[in-house]
């Protein structure tokens, strides 16, 4: 049972022998309908049991599932037809972050995302979905061509965070990111952001700044990693599921604190237990918002978006 | 001793600011060169070492002496403060580090904010303050950096921020990380209204910060041998396990890899702005009536 979740696996047993069980019975010809009956019950309270109350950590723990769909997948199930473009016309090309164009339904849109990879040879090659200066520089670089021809556009947010080297310090990893807040804050065309995985800080907020930002219902957002967080201020890393729930980092907790939009419903334990499922609502959520904030002049968006972002944060005026 | 030299002597990493904090005695220890320093000559050189060109840490209300013109400045958004909107606590609860922090430092926040005028030239200032909670990005730094920008737009003024700080504020979580695209998208505005943004860069300027406001000047200005980066030192030695180049996130080191205008000694820091200012400003009311006396004479 590599690359599951402990906490999934009694469940996954259970699964498991129902399938066995029913095509032992096909072979058999018997009938087994009333013990099959009673362990889907069986598996119905356990699903309730295991999910019904998942902890900011085992939350986090499912936005980093080795199975969960990536970017790409996003892509590929929304039926988007992809050309991707590569490079920031400045260093190289950062692959821990894709962009390009395609269509969505008959829309045309661009899409920029993180990208993550599934073995240890795509995510050397992917950078774990840890961008340097120039995966940033290329994202900012699409979006201006697709606002160049009025193009929405929409960023899928999957990472741990902007990678921490000595070459992405060099060459500003700090400036990409500030500069691309900067420059989407004004870009005359509908953004939508989707976080489907982990929002990892500036690293995910560098592609993060639009018209609406939607979170995956099991994904999380948070200003450091739980693990950082923890050897920071607990002075242990191993307490970063204390840190995951101080700094209250799931789509609910950011929904209550009014920064983000939507909670887009995942199929019951996640994403990965049925993709096309969070495809589908994904799909549906994108295109809902897009019609409406096609119904605005750009004008208009720039100045919604303005306000959405100034409304964020908690004070007190004495 | 030149520059390079003290760069070498320095110990590397943030040190707890309570060591910095300025002392009533005669005499004090250069944390550059490990010299020992008449306390009288430090302030007259701006709390920098005449030995070894140490710039020691100062609080907000010190730069704002240095910058502004004696008697012109006034403070704006003083009333802003931070409540505790995630209720989080760690080894402390964040509310008894914020009373703690008031207490010791005399101000609510960690950025002083106002305007004021910098050889004649009305300008907004936001000043970051290492000594409050190290200078860290929360909700209220965001709404006032935000708040300040939107009058430098109404008055049409310039804008200056001097950033000394770690990051963003992890006790206040994912809003700490939305006043970064606050901070960057007011900026925009400001940017769009053709205003100018000078951003100064002290030691040190870290994480959400520098990945915000303080790298979206128009002319980055930088105190020599400040620490200035993304991720620390520490994360990036522990992410990659390799030794650091010599010099590595110091001001110097920026400016040769090209994201640093000017790297200016303190003692120059304020001539420096008021060289910008007088160049890329038109409203500075002295400069309007040298041009007006200027076209007059001219007989236009």
């Amino acid at each position: 049972m590599a690359g599951w979740l402990e906490f999934e696996k009694p469940l996954l047993e259970l699964e498991q022998r129902i399938d066995e069980l029913r095509s032992f019975a096909d072979d058999q010809n018997l009938d087994v309908a009333k013990e099959l009956a009673r362990l889907e019950s069986k598996a119905e309270d356990l699903r309730k049991q295991i999910y019904g109350k998942l902890t900011r950590w085992q939350v986090t723990q499912i936005a980093r599932h080795p199975r969960r769909p990536y970017t790409l997948d996003y892509v590929r199930m929304l039926g988007i037809d992809f050309t991707e473009l590569h490079g920031d016309r400045r260093f190289r090309d950062d692959e821990a972050i894709v962009a390009g164009f395609g269509h969505l339904n008959s829309r045309k849109v661009v899409i920029v995302g993180h990208q993550k990879g599934r073995d240890t040879k795509q995510n050397i090659q992917r950078n774990f979905g840890m961008a340097h200066p120039e995966g940033y520089r290329k994202a900012l670089r699409v979006m201006k061509l697709g606002a160049k021809f009025g193009r929405p556009i929409i960023t899928f947010v999957d990472t741990p965070g902007a990678w921490p080297g000595i070459g992405a310090e060099e060459r500003g990893q700090a400036e990409a990111i500030a500069v691309n807040l900067f420059e989407m804050s004004h870009l005359p065309v509908p953004i939508v952001i989707v976080v489907i995985g982990e929002g990892g800080s500036g690293g995910a907020l560098g592609i993060g700044v639009g018209d609406r930002v939607l979170m995956l219902e099991y994904s999380i957002y948070s200003v450091i990693s739980p693990e950082g967080c923890a050897s920071i201020l607990f002075r242990d890393a191993a307490r970063a599921s204390q840190a995951a729930d101080a700094m209250k980092i799931t789509a609910k907790d950011l929904s209550e604190l009014g920064v983000i939009d939507e909670t887009v419903p995942e199929p019951p334990g996640g994403a990965h237990r049925d993709p096309e499922a969070a495809g589908r609502a994904v799909g549906e959520a994108i295109e809902r918002h897009l019609s409406e904030l096609e119904q605005m002049g750009s004008v208009e968006l720039v100045r919604k978006r303005l306000a959405k972002f100034m409304a964020m944060g908690e004070f007190k005026e004495v | 001793m030149d520059q390079v030299s003290w760069l070498k002597r320095r110990k590397r990493g943030i040190k707890d600011s309570k060591k910095r904090e300025m002392p009533d005695g005669l005499w004090r220890k250069c944390e550059g060169c490990g010299e020992i320093v008449y306390h009288k000559e430090l302030e007259r050189n701006l709390w920098t070492c005449n030995k070894c060109g140490y710039h020691f840490r100062l609080q907000a209300n010190q730069y704002r002496d240095i910058l502004v013109d004696p008697g012109s400045f006034v403070e704006l958004l003083s009333g802003i403060e931070s409540t505790d909107p995630l209720e989080f606590v760690d080894s402390k609860k964040y509310s008894d580090r914020l009373t703690a922090a008031k207490k010791k430092t005399g101000h609510n926040s960690a950025v002083l904010t106002g305007s004021g005028r910098l050889g004649g030239h009305l300008a907004m200032l936001a000043l970051l303050d290492f000594g409050f909670l190290g200078g860290s990005m929360g909700s209220v730094m965001g709404e006032k950096i935000a708040r300040l920008t939107r009058m430098a737009i109404e008055e049409r003024v310039p804008l200056i921020t001097l950033s000394s700080t770690g990051g963003a504020r992890m006790q206040e979580g994912i809003l700490s990380l939305m006043q970064m695209a606050k901070t960057s998208a007011m900026l925009a505005r400001l940017h769009d209204e053709g205003l100018l943004h000078v951003a100064i860069q002290a030691h040190p300027t870290t994480g959400g910060v520098t990945a915000s406001f303080a790298s979206l000047g128009d002319v980055i200005i930088a105190e020599p041998g400040a620490l200035i980066g993304f991720a620390g030192p520490r994360v990036i030695q522990q992410t990659i396990r390799e030794d650091l180049p010599e010099g590595f996130q110091r001001s110097e080191f920026l400016m040769e890899h090209g994201m640093i205008d000017i790297v200016v000694h303190r003692k120059e820091l304020k001539d420096v702005v008021v060289k910008v200012l007088d160049f890329f400003t038109n409203d500075g009311p002295d400069r309007a009536e040298d041009t007006l006396g200027q076209a007059r004479k001219q007989g236009l």
